[in-house]
């Protein structure tokens, strides 16, 4: 949990074993919550690509804050493909000469083989009947979310905050200030804030990843916690992309881009789906993953003007997130 | 060794090769990472570093870090020492085993202390749920992040403390005592000047371990800014926004504050050798 010693842990160990890492060898440096998914991805792809008469490849994936992972890869961590939380992470990598800097186009759907959105988990049978955004500036209402500054989910939460108050009339900028009045507690990343909604009761609605809900739900039980679907919410592209600059030859180019091709192939998209990622391509899928999810009115990144402004804008050094705490 | 002045030779051999290994060590280990910190910063220039500091958020930040810092150390320092004294002057059946869970601080990782504390003492945790009966609330406040720097800070100050004790002989004690002191006299004017330098050692690294601690706190602060936000958190959050400038602002801030407060204790230690005059 503690990202600093993961990351130099993880680091220094691939720097003892660089030497010895070969062609048919690959690391897929994710965020946080994509453990499980790729947990099972890995392993159907290795099933597929030996199918297809290569030799068994080791492939290993590291997990940590999205944007610690892409400073990790600036700094030089070894990654063949990086997948991500936030396309301004990826930015960032492409901006230090590891990608090229129109790396979102280069993959279907934005590089995004899937998506999420944020949604609530509330306590069970909604105590304080928190239907939408509006409802958690209510008095007394214990809001948890990350900190957006250090994690990229909490980004997305304070965004589709931001866009709901913009389609509802509300000044967004005094809308998400007051909503971060109702914060108790920030943690540093989204499973350390499941955490302390979950297990340490604090609060009365978590601001999470539609797939983290889910998540949390079936590891804590459906008897303790509901899902609460707002009106409006974002549109959460976590993308994935080849690092040209850690490619070492050509079977290892073969293997890194057949590994993100895989991502849109029906298999991989049905587990997707089963670990409550929102896909595109369902037609591997159990029709029951997919029927589980709810409509709604989603806002994309580019409605809010793209990553190259909002980020700077909202959480830049002094930006608005920093003004809404200073102004408290 | 080293005070020797460098053309003197020294009677014991081997001088060349030892401070070779010593100086390359520690400038490796040492004064490598401190000297890209201080490039970092030479780099982002002193305007840019005040203009990073000189906010609210930072300023809170510091002061919550060092306050707290001190204060945990403090409290250190007095149950430290008593801890000691037990530990050494009195036999009692688990003295070992509580000897050897002074260490543990040390050896468990920070990141599980962090979550052992914050479970123990959330609102829904054992004790936690006793305080918040009582209407104090320990995670997720200042308390909380006290608690867990008094815990990573414990076993500096008796691990110093102890080896001075078990030299202290209990003649010196009975000799005050024949000569008519009171206990407390003894305690006072004999026992406690013994113990000052070394305690005050203790003390010192308890702080400058506390001031650096992220890993536990993290997980019990609860992070609002200006409330429970520490430094080290606002380092990472620079690093976070790859502003390497800014962090390494605060780190130097940091050392800044931490070396002042070293150099401090030092002179009261040089100023305390000097009233006793051994030790």
């Amino acid at each position: 949990m503690t990202r600093p010693f993961n990351i130099s842990a993880l680091a220094l160990a691939l720097l003892a074993f660089a030497p010895a890492a070969h062609a048919q060898s690959l690391l897929n440096v994710s965020y946080d919550p994509t453990r499980e998914l790729y947990r099972d991805v890995n392993q159907a792809f290795i099933a597929h690509w030996t199918a297809q008469g290569n030799p068994t490849p080791q492939i290993e994936t590291s997990h940590a804050g999205s944007g610690a992972q892409a400073r990790s890869v600036i700094d030089g961590l070894n990654a063949q493909v990086v997948t991500l939380a936030l396309a301004s992470d990826i930015d960032r990598i492409a901006a230090a000469g590891k990608l090229p800097a129109d790396w979102q186009a280069l993959l279907p759907h934005n590089s995004s083989p899937y998506t999420s959105t944020i949604v609530f988990l509330v306590r069970e049978g909604n105590p304080k009947g928190l239907k939408d955004w509006g409802d958690l500036l209510q008095d007394g209402v214990e809001v948890v979310t990350p900190n957006p500054k250090t994690s990229g989910g909490a980004r997305w939460n304070y965004l589709a905050a931001w866009a709901w108050a913009e389609k509802n009339g509300r000044d967004p900028k005094a809308f998400v200030a007051d909503l971060f009045t109702h914060v108790p507690v920030l943690d540093t990343g989204a499973r350390g804030a499941t955490t302390t909604f979950a297990q340490r009761g604090i609060g009365d609605v978590l601001l999470a990843w539609e797939n983290e809900a889910y998540l949390a739900l079936a590891e804590l039980g459906e008897d303790q916690f509901d899902i609460v679907v707002p009106s409006v919410s974002v549109l959460a592209e976590p993308p994935v992309a080849l690092v040209e600059a850690n490619i070492a030859d050509d079977a290892q180019r073969k293997l890194a881009t057949a590994y993100l091709d895989y991502l849109y192939t029906p298999e991989a998209q049905a587990l997707a789906f089963k670990h409550y990622y929102r896909a595109w391509d369902a037609s591997a899928a159990d029709p029951a993953d997919v029927a589980r999810f709810p409509k709604l009115d989603l806002v994309t990144i580019g409605d809010l003007g793209g990553w190259a402004k909002v980020q700077p804008e909202h959480f830049g050094d002094g930006g608005i997130f920093d003004q809404i705490h200073v102004a408290k | 060794m080293m005070r020797a002045p460098l053309i003197q030779r020294s009677a014991m051999p081997g001088l060349g090769l030892s401070a070779g290994i010593t100086l390359s060590m520690l400038s490796l280990v040492v004064l490598l990472p401190v000297g890209a910190l201080l490039w970092q910063g030479a780099e982002f220039g002193a305007a840019n570093i005040w203009d990073t500091l000189n906010r609210d958020r930072v300023w809170a930040a510091l002061w919550l870090s060092f306050r707290l810092s001190f204060l945990a150390a403090m409290f250190n320092l007095v149950f430290g020492v008593l801890l000691a004294w037990v530990l050494v002057r009195y036999s009692f059946p688990g003295r070992r085993l509580l000897d050897a869970a002074v260490d543990l601080p040390f050896a468990l990782p920070t990141a599980v202390a962090g979550i052992a504390l914050t479970a123990l003492y959330a609102p829904n945790g054992v004790l936690g749920s006793l305080a918040a009966d009582a209407g104090w609330k320990i995670a997720y406040t200042q308390w909380g992040i006290f608690l867990a720097l008094v815990f990573v800070g414990l076993p500096f100050v008796t691990r110093t403390v102890q080896p001075v004790i078990d030299e202290i002989d209990a003649e010196i004690e009975e000799a005050s005592a024949s000569l008519g002191a009171s206990r407390l006299y003894t305690l006072r004017n004999v026992i406690l000047p013994m113990l000052a330098p070394a305690a005050l050692t203790g003390f010192a690294l308890a702080l400058a371990r506390a001031v650096g601690e992220y890993g536990s706190v993290i997980f019990i602060a609860g992070n609002i800014p200006l409330r429970t936000e520490i430094a080290p958190l606002l380092i990472v959050i620079q690093l976070e926004e790859y502003n390497y400038g800014g962090a390494a602002a605060i780190g130097l801030a940091m050392l800044l504050i931490s070396f002042l407060m070293l150099l401090v204790i030092n002179l009261i230690q040089i100023w305390s050798r000097r009233r006793i005059g051994h030790v």
